[in-house]
């Protein structure tokens, strides 16, 4: 067993954990955030997908510990009070997802995908960058389409800022 | 219809849970003094359980208890059945070999348990399963179907010589034997329709929970059906009488049928509860989903359409080998027989269709609906033999079906079924308009002379849905009827409940049957919540699958919010000293027509509560539960074409377009439609170019994982071009047809039908691999 210290959704947190622990059981099993989902067991589907430190990353390949001192985001951190955040309001508005279960992972993707490619995004390159997050019910159609309406929403709202 | 009634595309009322992280599925709840529970499955795809030491296991930390299959056996759980009996052509019934949980002496495949862990932990559950020591007496398996069939083969169940589980046929033989000899051509092919995992995104998992004192059980499962789960539970597998067993279906990540099924793992969660006297939880993981959801198609087909001289079908014959696994699931039966040979008939005019199926036992986990279930698989044997013919025929694959379509309605075809109504011409007019079909052979003359093989693909399916008829499916053998039930609650300030037997799991339910309600009231969508999946509050219901909830769950609505405003008709009309047959119903307010007098929906509701002031005789509430029977089938149909680009150095496709025509009568939501549209062509798609669950000779699943199983991804598919047609289903209040499947049936055959145009070979099995689609371009 090990403590370990993080900063998750800004909040300082510990627990103490077997050393065997995933970062996506710490967070579901241990702080009860069950937004972040388990779909895999080979870090193929991308449900548990959360930031590290600002960038996405797979939850289920990350132990616990590994994690230690760093700032974790997960979907339930993302928007402001009862503001969404512009891609949580646009996977809403397009009907990018049907039985939610993907879908915080795809946000948490999406959103670094849109950080790292900022104003040049195209509908080839959203595809490409969605390889490691697996949806079984829209066809990607709206995901997408989604994704690129975030990307146009995201930069408004930094322009504002 | 209001901003929010039918035909609106109003954004999902249940979204906002789902995007912040708040949605309650199983593996999101917690019990007070929750186990976990983990099981011990079987490497072996056929073998004798020797024996089962469990003894290290016990003194493993945090270890709860050690159950076996004897003694699941012994307890008097309960068999698994089959819902559906078919009979056989020589009158005998179908043979059904017995599936306990787990299994105390056989198991029949790799993944099937045979004794279950319970502990503190999760992973002290798992650390313990290892230390089970089960030993095997290995016997030889039959993998697939031709294993299973040629003599000598391992023998899985006493009951079932040969492991043959029926043989069965449909239409009329001699009349379509007849029709063959005198026809002046014929095609024929032979098909294999691919098995398919699906691979819903939630993995399944149960929570169970015993109350000592009550007696009372309650489970928390990824149900499609609670209220069948309930039924099942109760009648068959001897869990708990049905109001001593509460089912709760919560937030469920997707099911395309494969969460229908009641599973071993539920049953044995409820028996452990009891045993170990604390909640048991079971969480799959997804290798467990690979292993033990119920898979879907895993046909082998013969088939054959005959012609007369002026290209008129005259008549089909079909023979079809059907792989239900080593046991029969829920529906399994009823999947390649009433829901894939009545469909046979698919857009046209056959005259003499002759079917039979033989189903059988392999050592692979059973098989049983998976989106679609039998449609896509009859919908492929049709539509890739108009497009074979066209060819041999030398004649466009368009005018071939035109020429044949039925065109008069109703249209009773010779597999039972009968079209209420369609309008196939216009679908396949839509499709092709969308797509520029008359442009085609100049686009594939630019592709040639730029080194790429293009092609194009038709596929006009036709399903039936809205499942359906109670009396009609219990004469087929069904065991249950399959009416919907629905309950309108206006509580006394107004807002109002839904309670509904479907169950949503991504079909946005909570939306649409929430703007039937704003449609008819006039009120918005928020005055009104839908609740579902728990049969605590919702006195009954059959559930979510065949494309039905819109075409039932939401006529028996219908009826429902037709009593409750006939009576909140009578209390307006008290009230505003009127004649009843003068109130309309507008923006949430009775109105007496012709005048500026009027009351307000939360002022009849308070009205019928306080009871201070009713017409005389009238009880107080307003209240209303409704059961809708359908009395037909409804028949969804359309039409898809695919245009595709071939690389034959690698064999690899390229899609250029893909457009959808769907006649789906009635859109209450176009947005949600759509979704489901998507949806359903991407696992058409993944059928037709990438997926496939593959076993080897010995049984062992090799296609286990996401890293072997290939599931479609954002990259693998293109961007949908939607297009509707419309003719309103006469046979439900609504004119709603259903639309959850339709992709699902009718992709595969387009995208084939294109890659096969491409490269100019007919001959290709699906999934359509570049290293298949190479050598069938290069031999």
């Amino acid at each position: 067993m090990s403590t370990v210290k993080l900063t998750v959704n800004g909040k300082a947190v510990s627990a103490e954990v077997e050393d065997r622990t995933l970062l996506v059981h710490l967070l579901r099993e241990h702080l009860n955030l069950t937004g972040t989902h388990v779909g895999c067991d080979t870090s193929q589907c991308g449900a548990c997908v959360v930031h590290i430190d600002g960038k996405a990353v797979k939850s289920c390949t990350v132990l616990a510990g590994q994690a230690a001192g760093s700032s974790v985001t997960t979907i339930e951190g993302i928007s402001k009070g009862d503001e969404l955040h512009p891609m949580q309001a646009a996977f809403r508005d397009n009907h990018g997802l049907q039985c939610g279960y993907c879908t915080p992972g795809m946000i948490m993707s999406a959103i670094d995908i849109v950080n790292r490619y900022g104003g040049k995004l195209d509908e080839d390159t959203v595809r490409h960058e969605l390889e490691g997050n697996i949806c079984r019910c829209t066809g990607y159609h709206n995901i997408v389409k989604s994704v690129l309406d975030a990307a146009g929403r995201m930069k408004v709202a930094q322009a504002a800022e | 219809m209001g901003v929010e009634g039918i035909g609106a595309s109003v954004v999902r009322k249940e979204d906002r849970r789902f995007i912040t992280g708040k949605g309650r599925y199983v593996d999101d709840i917690k019990l007070q003094g929750m186990t976990y529970a983990q099981f011990v499955r079987s490497p072996h795809a056929h073998a004798k359980v020797k024996s089962i030491d469990t003894a290290a296991a016990m003194k493993m930390p945090g270890v709860v208890g050690v159950l076996t299959g004897k003694e699941i056996v012994d307890d008097k759980v309960g068999n698994l059945i089959c819902g559906w009996a078919i009979t056989s052509k020589d009158g005998s019934p179908m043979k059904m070999g017995a599936w306990p949980a787990m299994a105390p002496e056989t198991v029949r495949f790799v993944g099937q348990a045979v004794a279950v862990v319970i502990a503190e932990t999760k992973n002290q559950a798992r650390d313990a399963a290892e230390a089970v020591v089960v030993n095997y007496e290995e016997l030889p398996a039959a993998a697939d179907i031709r294993a299973a069939i040629k003599p000598g083969a391992p023998q899985l169940h006493p009951e079932a010589p040969g492991n043959v589980i029926y043989d069965w046929t449909i239409g009329e033989e001699a009349a379509t034997d007849a029709a063959f000899k005198s026809a002046a051509n014929v095609v024929s092919l032979d098909i294999t329709n691919n098995r398919l995992v699906p691979n819903a995104m939630e993995p399944r998992a149960a929570i169970a929970e015993y109350n000592e004192a009550e007696e009372h059980f309650t489970l928390y499962t990824t149900s499609q059906n609670p209220h069948v789960a309930r039924l099942v539970l109760s009648a068959f597998y001897n869990i708990a009488p049905e109001h001593k067993l509460r089912v709760v279906a919560p937030d469920v990540g997707g099911g395309f049928g494969s969460k229908i099924f009641i599973y071993p793992e539920e049953m044995v969660a409820l028996w452990a509860s009891k045993k170990v006297r604390r909640p048991v939880k079971w969480t799959g993981d997804r290798s467990e989903a690979f292993l033990t959801d119920a898979h879907g198609r895993d046909h082998l087909t013969k088939a054959e359409m005959a012609f007369d001289k002026d290209n008129k079908v005259t008549a089909l014959r079909v023979k079809t080998y059907a792989n239900l696994g080593a046991y029969m699931s829920l529906f399994s039966s009823s999947v390649p027989t009433y829901l894939y040979a009545t469909l046979l008939s698919g857009q046209y005019n056959i005259p003499n269709i002759f079917a039979e199926v033989i189903s059988v036992y392999t050592n692979t986990v059973p098989v049983d609906a998976y989106r679609g279930a039998g449609r896509p698989e009859a919908s492929f044997v049709v539509e890739r033999l108009m497009e074979t013919a066209a060819r041999q025929l030398k004649v466009d694959p368009g005018e071939l079906r035109r020429k044949n379509f039925i065109t008069q309605f109703p249209h009773q075809t010779p597999v039972i079924m009968a079209y209420d109504v369609g309008d196939f011409g216009a679908s396949l007019d839509a499709a092709m308009k969308a797509i520029d079909y008359a442009g085609f052979p100049a686009r594939k003359a630019k592709a040639k002379s730029e080194g790429k093989l293009r092609g194009i693909g038709l596929s006009c399916y036709i399903e039936a849905c809205g499942i359906a008829p109670s009396k009609a499916v219990g004469s087929l053998g069904a065991g249950v009827g399959l009416w919907e039930s629905a309950e309108v609650r206006v509580n006394p300030v107004g807002t109002i409940e839904i309670l509904t037997g479907s169950h949503s799991h991504g079909q946005g339910h909570e939306t649409t049957f929430a703007q039937l309600v704003a449609d008819r009231l006039g009120i918005p969508i928020s005055q009104v919540q839908i609740v579902h999946g728990d049969t605590d509050k919702v006195q009954f219901g059959m559930g979510t699958y065949g494309s039905r909830s819109a075409a039932v769950g939401m006529s028996a609505i219908f009826k429902a919010m037709e009593k409750v405003e006939a009576k909140a008709k009578k209390i307006a009309a008290h009230q505003l000293e009127a004649s009843e047959g003068d109130i309309v119903i507008e923006n949430g307010e009775f109105k007496v027509t012709g005048t500026d007098k009027s009351i307000a929906l939360p002022m009849v509701a308070l009205a019928a509560y306080t009871a201070h002031n009713l017409p005389d005789g009238m009880e107080p509430g307003l209240k209303e539960g409704a059961f809708y029977d359908p009395t037909n089938f409804t028949f969804p149909a359309g039409a898809y074409i695919c245009e595709l680009e071939v690389d034959s150095g690698t064999g690899k496709t390229s899609f250029v377009n893909f457009v959808a025509a769907d006649d789906f009568g009635r859109l209450i939501n176009p947005m949600i439609v759509e979704g489901q549209v998507h949806g359903g062509l991407a696992q058409g798609i993944g059928q037709a170019l990438l997926e496939g669950a593959v076993y080897d000779s010995s049984g062992q699943l090799v296609t286990a994982s996401f890293m072997d199983y290939t599931m479609p991804r954002a990259d693998d598919l293109p961007s949908f071009k939607l297009n509707h047609t419309t003719t309103l289903c006469p046979g439900n209040p609504l004119g709603v047809k259903g639309c959850g499947e339709a992709g699902a049936i009718g992709a595969s055959a387009a995208v084939i039908n294109a890659i096969t145009d491409a490269i100019g070979n007919n001959k290709l099995e699906m999934p359509a691999t570049p290293d298949r689609v190479w050598h069938a371009i290069h031999g």
